[in-house]
């Protein structure tokens, strides 16, 4: 069957100024109950791969550099 | 590729919260055993508690409760329908368990003299325990499984149980779910602690995972437990809860309740006298949703300055920390509004309701070998605390059995096919994805089966469900994240035939708006007073069966059993 991508906004946002990733860092990847979250191999920064958050927040919490902000997915916003 | 084969005494398949515990209290029964904790995401952050929980909602604590009578109180709260000795056992058991926790660290609310802070919420009983710091419980946790030795497995989802010739459990089979590769584990017992069914019925946001319970908790045990031939319970006793509409959180009425905050109509004004959750709260609240005083809403807004910052700090940081985010974005202030509310979607959990897997007071099920604990295992409004408790007499039971079984030799037969459903979709190209399939499906579950429940729309539902399991060959893969997501739509197929058949089973109305079937609007005691439980036969077709009440241990008075059909709010006639 034909498929096309859908293009949706999600609801981690990364500031890669701030983000570790390059460092070795992978807090955020490991904490995510839905394993959503992994870091691009080009940039070598953390990025919400899959759109399926529960916007529970371990991300945000567990982040050592605070570069990670979760808001509330825009269909339930 | 070779499969990976590990060997272990005991295996517990989730993380989350009686997992743990099951796993710790097995290593404190026997160190010397082998014992591994498997989880789908990581033990650090997984399951209901991944953010913590604010509170304990049915803390049986000397000087406000007694077993006896959490155990009446939960009778009653479930309609008559339950094994009163498995209940007994965890009421028996919960007070020494909070002392546990509060010797791990666990911050419980006390009061100026070291006592525990009880709060009333319950119609009847007060056994509501805050824990305004409860954010930390997963790393409380985390510490003891460090001690015990536990061996943790993260990021591997366990497909199907691994059962010996006799029926007997012989391990589980697994995914990696980063790799996408397939393993055996093998195992003398085996706890299952996967949790709720959450993605059962579609929030009516449409966003899959904007689900009530953790969106990880696919049903996955249930479905588990049910191919390995085991019994299943109260099926048809949904899951329905009262949660914030649009985020689809709780609200939170046990923490808000007994700082005078109420569950209101459009008018403000109190039509249930109490706000604990249970089925037949729930058809009040449906009435009221759906008649003229509707929408309904959680009321604070009358509250003290000081009381509603205390209401903020607690619903802001624990459980579910994001609703004070969604709250900024809608403009609401507890302070100048109230919170709209509406009905969850439906789910399957015995932590909230009564559906589940069929345990006894020592947590095992009807399979040999295989003991489960948490929000899937039969224990009616169980909760966190019953999930402990559950998951320490788990962790000594499948402990004691591992010690007195050999390891079950492997059937090839069985592990062949399973690698072969497991991998399927990832040889399958230009298939349908996953994601798609689950939202046909959970639409249809919404369609279908969701109360008030209809006997011809549950039968067309069934039709539905068969043309998705045909699709289920179609379904493909790009990478070990959507074979997951592809295999946890094969667990949700598999719970919403199981809703299905147990709710056309039972032909009667019971537990409110849970179980409303609208041909059959009573309650009929003569018929129903039992137990519907569902198998897989031998024919491997889904079948369900009564199994009689085991004669009560706590008996009830007459006005207590009719104590949870009176909550409306009954108004005074008004003076003349």
């Amino acid at each position: 069957m034909p498929m096309i991508m859908n293009r949706v906004s999600v609801p981690v946002t990364v500031n890669e100024e701030a983000c570790i990733a390059d460092k070795g860092c992978t807090v955020c990847v490991e904490s995510c109950p839905l394993d959503l979250l992994a870091i691009d191999l080009v940039k070598k920064k953390a990025f919400m791969q899959y759109d399926e958050c529960w916007y529970c927040l371990p991300c945000e919490k567990d982040c050592p550099t605070q570069a990670i902000r979760v808001d509330i997915p825009y269909l339930l916003r | 590729m070779d499969d990976l084969i590990t060997e272990v005494d005991v295996l517990v398949i989730g993380g989350g919260t009686a997992g743990p515990m099951a796993a710790v209290k097995a290593k404190e029964k026997n160190p010397a055993l082998k014992v591994m904790l498997l989880e789908k995401a990581n033990v650090k952050r997984s399951g209901a508690i991944s953010m913590g929980m604010d509170g304990l909602n049915n803390a049986v604590i000397p000087g406000h409760a007694t077993p006896e009578q959490y155990v009446k109180e939960i009778t009653v709260a479930n309609d008559g329908i339950v094994n009163q000795k498995t209940v007994m056992a965890y009421a028996q058991e919960s007070f020494n368990m909070i002392n546990q926790l509060d010797r791990w660290g666990v911050k419980f609310e006390k009061d100026e003299t070291g006592d525990y802070a009880v709060k009333k919420v319950h119609h009847i009983g007060t056994y509501v325990l805050p824990m305004p710091e409860g954010h930390h419980m997963k790393k409380v946790l985390y510490r003891q499984l460090k001690k015990a030795r536990v061996e943790i497995t993260n990021r591997y989802m366990a497909t199907r149980l691994l059962l010996d010739d006799s029926g007997a459990i012989a391990g589980a089979m697994v995914l990696d779910t980063r790799e996408g590769s397939f393993g055996v584990i093998r195992a003398k017992s085996v706890i299952l602690c996967t949790g709720a069914a959450g993605r059962l019925g579609l929030p009516s946001s449409g966003y899959l995972f904007g689900t009530y319970e953790n969106p990880t908790n696919a049903g996955d045990g249930y479905a588990l437990a049910y191919h390995a031939g085991a019994e299943l319970s109260g099926i048809e006793c949904y899951q329905i809860n009262p949660l914030i509409k649009d985020y689809n959180g709780p609200s939170c009425a046990y923490v808000t309740g007994p700082f005078g905050g109420y569950t209101a109509n459009s008018k403000g004004e109190r039509f249930i006298e109490c706000d604990y959750w249970s089925g037949q709260m729930m058809m009040e609240f449906y009435k009221e949703l759906e008649g003229g005083n509707g929408p309904v809403f959680l009321k604070m807004d009358h509250l003290a300055e000081e009381t509603i910052g205390t209401i903020e700090h607690i619903l802001h940081s624990n459980e579910r920390p994001s609703r004070g985010r969604f709250h900024e974005g809608r403009k609401l202030d507890y302070r100048l509004g109230m919170v709209e509310m509406h009905i969850s979607e439906i789910g399957l959990c015995s932590g909230h309701s009564a559906s589940g897997v069929w345990v006894d007071e020592h947590a095992a099920t009807t399979v040999p070998g295989l003991y489960a604990a948490g929000d899937l295992a039969c224990v009616p409004h169980n909760y966190m605390l019953g999930a402990f408790v559950y998951g320490q007499f788990a962790g000594q039971s499948a402990a004691e059995y591992a010690m007195s079984h050999e390891l079950p030799a492997v059937d090839a037969a069985q592990v062949e096919a399973e690698r072969t459903r497991v991998l399927a979709p990832l040889s399958v190209v230009d298939g349908l994805s996953p994601t798609q399939v689950e939202y046909k499906l959970r639409r249809f579950v919404n369609d279908y089966l969701q109360p008030p429940k209809v006997t011809k729309k549950m039968e067309i539902g069934l039709d539905r469900f068969a043309e998705i399991r045909a699709d289920l060959d179609s379904m493909s893969a790009a990478n070990p994240h959507e074979l997951m997501r592809a295999m946890e739509v094969h667990f949700i197929l598999d719970c919403a035939e199981m809703a299905a058949h147990a709710s056309l089973y039972r032909t009667e109305s019971r537990w409110g708006l849970y179980h409303y079937r609208v041909e059959h609007p009573e309650k009929d005691d003569v018929d129903w007073f039992c137990h519907a439980q569902l198998k897989k036969n031998e024919a491997g077709e889904m079948t369900c069966f009564k199994r009689p009440i085991e004669p009560y241990i706590v008996e009830l008075d007459d006005e207590e059993k009719d104590a949870y059909n009176r909550l409306r709010v009954v108004k005074q006639a008004e003076a003349a």
